[in-house]
């Protein structure tokens, strides 16, 4: 323990601790900006680089950074000093300085980071006035569109694209002045290795990153009559929503997300969790038959669009081990667009489906080719949990204040095992659950595998199902999967079944989720949720969805057969790595 | 014999300009031609230091000293000097304050006030022959440190000697060593910070050029000290000599066993490797060095942790300045009493000065700490250039800041010159005359700093470029008052909260040209300083050179008549300020 004093005030606290936190302790609020701490998930960027939380240590003539300044013993500081209030408003000036004021019409409007910081110190002049950035807006891919000019070189987005999940596209480049975060040589981000997990997005305090808005091109489709148009929720969205409309984080808003969806006028609305369920029963069965025919070990999920790409471009020589199963979105839009339009009375193309994602993956997911059937698209138009909040604001629906309703019939039916797939450990709980049932023969008593759950970043767990020690490996974070690829690359791992998912904490932590600002306990609070709908729902087993059985029994025949790899299994591509 | 002479050609950078590229080889030639190749020594050495002299070729044993030589100089050398032994009268240095011929080095006031400790061999030994380094006592104090002294005895007398950085922190070497040979661990570096950026500076150049072995006998010695078996030269690429140089030296050493295993049959092992940078300014930061080195983006990183601590691959490291090595050598075999008693109190030894600008005896000097300006500029430097009105000297380089005339007498050390508001930086000094305006000086450093900046953090990347834009107004006359307060704002916070150290001293040109000379801002600010060019009427005799000169056409008036010129056209371009014969014409 070291004694420290800040504004006078004598406090002691543990050695490392930052003057930040230890202010915190003491009720003293000091602002950040580029600082972020996601510590539960290994995310912490702390560059000293905005010199907004900057203090003054007594006896030392420079200020410091209070993110990043470690305390000592006997320490002194003092935080509002006029030399540290004034350093802080020039360089937020600065930065301002350097900003398009086009507050009024960005994505971030209301929910950016620097406009928080401009009201809450004060700033109504910009002294230092000149030249502003000016770069080519990017909007080259499907996900996400950058505008380096809204650029305040944070760094975040470079700490997760970097450390946090080791894809390494976005950099500081060049120098002085022009000196911006973006992929080496100004390439644009649909030519790199950019997996679109969007973590840069969802870190980003400006809107230099955002995911590519599709609004409207959903309210068109809803607008012309000729048109049926379906919709699909993921399993993270529902514990997610309700923070957009002043709710606790953690509520759990299935029945109100229903309501919303009707009252925005969709013409069916399914639920992805019946897609993740299907998922379930042709992974398990392709695990049981790798297992059974000495196929290839380990396997891997596919249910996550980031991580795909980033096994295209990183490990083009072990496509062969994911699974060859269609992420739950891509399904269950293949199966409205086969089982469910046989029973409608229109033309193909005139049925469009929409989903609603905590991603921004699942945009460029939707527009990969493999993923169409006959030109036409298994998911027409991909939204994030954001851009569904903001239509709901848009359509002047009072989302807090909704009754609850139910899904439509048959394509909205799901378990709980379909409802974790929203978090890290969730796909592969719910794959355990069908693969014990069928290896065994036997009635799954307690389906909570509580070793395949927590937040650490690499889990590995064996399941014993008879005979069979059945051994798991588990990551979330791509740098996280990296290490795990890695080492079954040297044979240095032996699985059976690996769960990866792109983003820290799995699709609760997705890019396309209402922002957190840097608070992990949101993220911990969704987890929470996720696994409270899976413990109230009737039945938590994949396979006892009677729906999908329904599914098979009518339309696609056996699970892993010809039919459902027809339209329940996909292809990979090696890619380069740019 | 009498012609068993050696002849010192310099061999350095400013010396090899394309039309004195070929002067060795030439000499050779000559000396073959008139039979004396066997007789005559000729060595390839580096800078003499006086490079607004170059090429210069000293004649030893005669200690005669010939300067601006052009090739058709070199026959009468070797007809007057070599075989008749007459003394080449037009090529000896003429002093530029009395006029008076100078023959001998010992007796040119710009050696006589001068004392090389770093530059000690530089202009007089073969930098490709180690056996010429050896001779002059060279890895001598190795041999001693490695024989006679434990690790912590070799640390005790460089504290004791009381050396401090070169590089222009001025931080005590010794417990730079100290603390890294403190931390725990067996994998430390010694990394020698060779990128010197500050412009005009080339006195870590010159030591790599003449002396390489004095700065890797030193590196090996602080790799004894601190518990380090690796050193790492941090060069930028744009010394290829100084490149070329090294490696020639770094093999050398391994050959005769002073680099590699078991140096002199002790225990230790050393060895050293080169990493050039790329020229970047900030990679001369000892953080962002090392991420340059790593093979990461060269920025800095909050400090601390310092090198010390966690440098290079996270592992203990010293990072010294190439001076601040050359200086080693010669504390271990003479002794810290020795190097303590050079100086004043808290600034130890010698510094090496690049002396630029309006000055006489542009070059590179030496002096004891505490030597005042005044000495430098009129004793050694020879004084100001067409012995015009000294104005100020700026040192430091883009950190530094302006020293007026008040401040002539002030001896010069580490605390003196940061007490001006200037520092020690890496030792550019450029003098300034009564002609230099305060304002473009110091946008001239600030486009240097904002170029330069790494744009890590907000203050140096944005703050720089608004102070530039604001000098920019100024010196475009689109100002206005307001903006001297804004610029004063952003220099004081770009000061106090800026990451590294190269960002928090980025304001010091403009600070310290407001404190002495804010009364040329003003004159920009109010729109009173006169920006264009005059004709004095009655001294004009109407040649009519200025108006045939002028290239806008400003410039009326008849022949034999004073001229005049229309100042809302002048673009203050200055010919007819250069054409006029009889100085009629006056500079804004």
């Amino acid at each position: 323990m070291v004694n420290v004093k800040i504004n006078g005030i004598q406090i002691q606290v543990p050695e490392k601790t930052t003057v930040l936190e230890a202010a915190k302790k003491v009720g003293i609020h000091i602002p950040t900006l580029c600082y972020l701490k996601l510590g539960d998930f290994g995310i912490v960027n702390k560059v000293s680089s905005c010199r907004v939380c900057v203090v003054e240590e007594v006896g030392k003539s420079t200020l410091i950074p209070s993110c990043s300044s470690e305390v000592y013993e006997g320490m002194d500081i003092i935080t509002n000093s006029s030399k540290s209030l004034n350093a802080r408003r020039n360089n937020l000036e600065l930065l301002l300085s350097n900003h398009p004021f086009e507050c009024l019409v960005c994505e971030k409007n209301l929910d950016c980071e620097l406009q928080s910081l401009a009201d809450e110190l004060n700033i109504n002049e910009i002294h230092a006035k000149g030249e502003k950035m000016k770069y080519p807006i990017d909007r080259s891919s499907n996900s996400i569109v950058r505008d380096p000019n809204k650029c305040i070189m944070c760094r975040r987005c470079e700490t997760m694209c970097n450390e946090v999940q080791t894809v390494g596209v976005l950099n500081a480049i060049n120098r002085g002045f022009s000196v911006v975060v973006a992929p080496a040589f100004h390439l644009e981000l649909a030519y790199t290795s950019c997996t679109y997990c969007g973590q840069c997005v969802a870190v980003c305090p400006t809107a230099a990153l955002t995911e590519r808005n599709d609004i409207q091109k959903v309210w068109r489709a809803l607008a012309n009559e000729k048109r049926h148009v379906v919709v699909q929720v993921a399993p993270a969205v529902r514990v997610a929503i309700g923070e957009m409309f002043g709710m606790e984080p953690g509520t759990i808003s299935t029945g109100k997300v229903v309501t919303a969806l009707k009252r925005l006028g969709f013409d069916a609305i399914f639920d992805t969790q019946f897609g993740a369920d299907l998922t379930i029963i042709e992974e398990a069965n392709e695990l049981v038959h790798r297992i059974r025919h000495g196929g290839v070990l380990p396997m891997l999920t596919s249910c996550c669009p980031a991580w795909v790409k980033f096994f295209e471009h990183q490990f083009p020589d072990m496509l062969d081990i994911p699974s060859t199963c269609k992420s739950p979105q891509t399904m269950l839009g293949a199966i409205i667009k086969s089982y469910y339009l046989k029973n409608l009375d229109i033309l193909p193309r005139r049925l469009k489906v929409v989903s609603i994602m905590p991603c921004v993956a699942k945009k460029a997911e939707s527009a990969r080719p493999e993923l169409s059937k006959e030109e036409l698209k298994n998911v027409d138009y991909v939204l994030s949990t954001r851009e569904f909040g903001r239509m709901i604001k848009e359509a002047g629906i009072d989302f807090a204040a909704l009754e609850d309703s139910e899904f439509d019939s048959l394509l909205g039916e799901s378990t709980g095992a379909g409802a974790i797939f929203g978090t890290t450990g969730g796909v592969i709980e719910a794959a355990t659950r069908t693969a014990y049932e069928m290896l065994t023969g036997k009635s799954l008593e307690d389906v909570d595998f509580k070793q395949l759950r927590g937040l650490e970043g690499v889990r590995e767990a064996t399941v014993k199902i008879g005979d069979l020690d059945l051994k798991i490996g588990i990551a979330h974070g791509l740098g996280n999967a990296r290490k795990l690829l890695e080492s079954i690359q040297a044979g240095k791992s032996h699985f059976h079944a690996i769960e990866i998912m792109a983003c820290p904490g799995g699709c609760i932590g997705g890019g396309g989720q209402p922002y957190h600002h840097g608070d992990q306990e949101i993220i911990k609070k969704r987890q929470e949720a996720i696994y409270k709908i899976d413990k109230s729902l009737p039945r938590r087993k994949s396979h006892e969805n009677e729906m999908v059985l329904k599914l098979y029994e009518e339309y696609l025949g056996t699970p892993y057969g010809e039919k459902a790899h027809d339209l329940l299994h996909t292809c990979y591509v090696p890619k380069e790595r740019i | 014999m009498i012609n068993n002479r050696t002849l010192l050609i310099c061999d350095g950078l400013s010396c090899k300009t394309p039309h004195k590229v070929q002067m060795f080889n030439l000499l050779q030639k000559k000396l073959e031609e008139n039979d004396l190749i066997n007789t005559i020594n000729l060595v390839k050495t580096s800078c003499f230091g006086i490079c607004s002299q170059g090429p210069i070729i000293k004649v030893l044993p005669d200690d005669i000293v010939y300067v601006n030589i052009k090739k058709e100089d070199l026959d009468l050398i070797i007809t007057n000097h070599l075989l008749q032994n007459n003394i080449v009268d037009k090529l000896l240095y003429i002093n530029p304050l009395t006029k008076e011929k100078i023959k001998k080095e010992k007796e040119s006031k710009f050696y006589q006030k001068q004392y090389r400790i770093a530059l000690r061999n530089c202009g007089l030994i073969d930098p490709e022959n180690i056996n010429e380094y050896i001779a002059v006592k060279g890895y001598e104090a190795l041999a001693t440190v490695l024989t006679e002294n434990t690790p912590l005895e070799v640390i005790d007398i460089i504290k004791k000697a009381k050396l401090r950085g070169r590089g222009g922190g001025g931080f005590p070497t010794g417990l730079k060593w100290e603390f890294t040979a403190k931390q725990p661990g067996n994998e430390k570096y010694v990394i020698c910070n060779a990128d010197e950026g500050d412009p005009g500076a080339f006195m870590d150049r010159s030591i790599l050029e003449g002396d390489p072995h004095s700065v890797l006998e030193a590196m090996i010695i602080a790799g004894y000290a601190i518990g380090a078996n690796q050193g790492l030269i941090y060069l930028r690429a744009e010394y290829p000599l100084a490149i070329k140089r090294l490696t020639i030296a770094i093999n050398q050493a391994k050959n005769y066993g002073f680099l590699g295993k078991n140096i002199f049959e002790s225990n230790f092992s050393f060895d050293i490797e080169i990493r050039l940078g790329a020229g970047a300014f900030v990679c001369g930061e000892e953080t962002a060095l090392i991420h340059s080195m790593e093979g990461k983006r060269g920025e800095p990183t909050k400090k601390p942790p310092f090198p010390s601590v966690s440098g290079f691959r996270s592992k203990p490291s010293s990072v010294n300045n190439v001076e601040t090595f050359a200086n080693i050598p010669s504390i271990i075999l003479n002794g810290y009493e020795w190097f303590s008693s050079i100086g004043t109190e808290n600034s130890k030894g010698t510094k090496v000065f690049a002396l630029a600008g309006k000055i006489n005896n542009i070059g590179l000097i030496e002096v004891p700490m505490g030597t005042t300006l005044r000495e430098i500029i009129y004793d050694i430097g020879g004084g100001i250039i067409n012995n015009k009105k000294f104005k100020a000297v700026q040192s430091g380089g883009p950190s530094g800041g302006v020293i007026p005339l008040e401040y002539l007498d002030t001896p010069i050390d580490y605390e003196s010159l940061k007490e001006i508001g200037s520092m020690m930086g890496s030792g550019g000094l450029i003098v300034l005359d009564e002609d230099d305006d305060m304002v473009k000086l110091a946008k001239f450093y600030l486009d240097f700093t904002q170029d330069e900046s790494c744009g890590k953090c907000t203050p140096c990347r944005i703050g720089t470029k608004r102070m530039y834009e604001i000098l920019d107004r100024l010196t475009k006359m689109e100002s206005n008052p307001d903006d001297l307060d804004i610029l004063e704002d952003l220099a004081i916070n770009i000061k106090n909260s800026s990451l590294c150290g190269l960002g928090q001293t980025a304001p010091n040109p403009v600070l310290s040209t407001m404190e002495f000379f804010k009364e040329e801002y003003e004159a920009y600010a109010y729109k009173t300083k006169k920006h264009t060019y005059s004709i004095i009427a009655n001294k004009c005799i109407g040649c009519t050179k200025c108006a045939k000169v002028c290239p806008v056409e400003c410039i009326t008036g008849s022949i034999k008549n004073p001229h005049i010129i229309d100042e809302s056209q002048c673009i203050a371009c200055g010919a007819c300020y250069t054409v006029c014969p009889v100085n009629a014409v006056e500079k804004p």
